[in-house]
């Protein structure tokens, strides 16, 4: 891998510090660290109400987990993918690359149609942004701000990695987009990260 | 450079380990356990997850440290903030429900 990294540390203006491969892992990096504070104000915001409200419905009861712990094993498998993609795309191999990035995408997608159907199935049983059968009708609005939130992070995500199939198709070199799928990599992994938060904090808890 | 000498970790390992933390969370909720000691295990559990994903999947383990330290201030901002938002939660109770039900349900969680 280190001819990747020496190969994109000459063609920068200068060296970026932090990550000397390129400005853009830096700059994805501060990207993230800013929406995490959007995703940890959300999830702050969700605890503190929760605590101090007297009729919050017990989410494991309302909400049920085991479809959302299959998309949560969904999500990290896409996040194995997505780092055989990376380590592909180093060996030089840009069909099995762009291969794992569609599967990735793919889990993505699947995803957000699951999170689709689970919204559905919620919203007949009566769970609304404004109010609920079940107690305070906070919990439905924040249910549905910060699965919400995630899921056009999923979406985002999905259409984010098929720009990166054609990134890699249109780069004869596989050394020329290593960067730029390393940088895509880093937002998907962030968003599996922080749908564990979630799926703890607003399911399990 | 650090990181010029990028290293592929056992990704394989990494994925069986989230898998089976996943498992433990959800077995974590059936115990027969005090609600503070299955809150406090879950949390453990989910941060456990979120690093190995951040160190191993994001390679945050091989990046200089300066680099990890931007990525955990968001956890530290978002902990503070719940401690900040409670106190400005406990006070609409006492509004809206009364005194009684403000000194009662702090106890609860």
């Amino acid at each position: 891998m280190s001819h990747v990294a020496s190969m994109h540390g000459a063609v920068e203006p200068a060296e970026s510090p932090l990550t000397p491969e390129s400005w853009g892992k830096l700059g994805m990096w501060i990207f993230l660290a800013g929406d995490a504070v959007g995703f940890g104000t959300l999830l702050a915001g969700y605890g503190a109400m929760r605590a101090t409200s007297g009729d919050w419905p017990r989410p494991f009861d309302v909400l049920g987990i085991n479809l959302t712990a299959a998309m949560t094993f969904l999500l990290i498998c896409s996040s194995v993918t997505m780092v055989k993609a990376l380590e592909w795309l180093g060996k030089g191999d840009r069909t099995r690359a762009r291969v794992l990035l569609f599967l990735t995408a793919l889990g993505g997608a699947l995803f957000v149609s699951l999170q689709a159907y689970e919204w559905t199935h919620l919203i007949h049983r009566g769970l609304h942004i404004n109010g609920n059968p079940w107690g305070a009708s906070l919990f439905g609005t924040s249910f549905f701000l910060v699965t919400g939130f995630h899921g056009l992070h999923v979406t985002g995500g999905v259409i984010y990695l098929l720009a990166m199939m054609r990134v890699v198709k249109r780069r004869p070199v596989p050394a020329a987009s290593y960067n730029a799928v390393e940088i895509a990599g880093l937002y998907w992994h962030f968003v599996d990260l922080v749908w564990i938060m979630v799926f703890t904090f607003m399911y399990l808890l | 450079m650090a990181t010029a000498e990028h290293k592929h970790p056992n990704y394989m390992a990494i994925f069986w380990y989230l898998a089976i933390l996943t498992v433990v969370e959800i077995a974590v909720i059936y115990m027969p356990l005090s609600k503070f000691t299955i809150g406090a295990l879950l949390c453990a559990l989910a941060l456990g997850k979120a690093a190995l994903v951040a160190m191993y999947f994001m390679h945050l383990r091989f990046e200089a440290r300066t680099l990890g330290l931007i990525a955990v201030t968001p956890l530290v901002i978002a902990t503070l903030l719940v401690f900040v938002l409670l106190p400005d939660g406990f006070a609409v109770v006492k509004k809206t429900v009364g005194v009684k039900a403000a000194t009662t349900e702090p106890a609860k969680h």
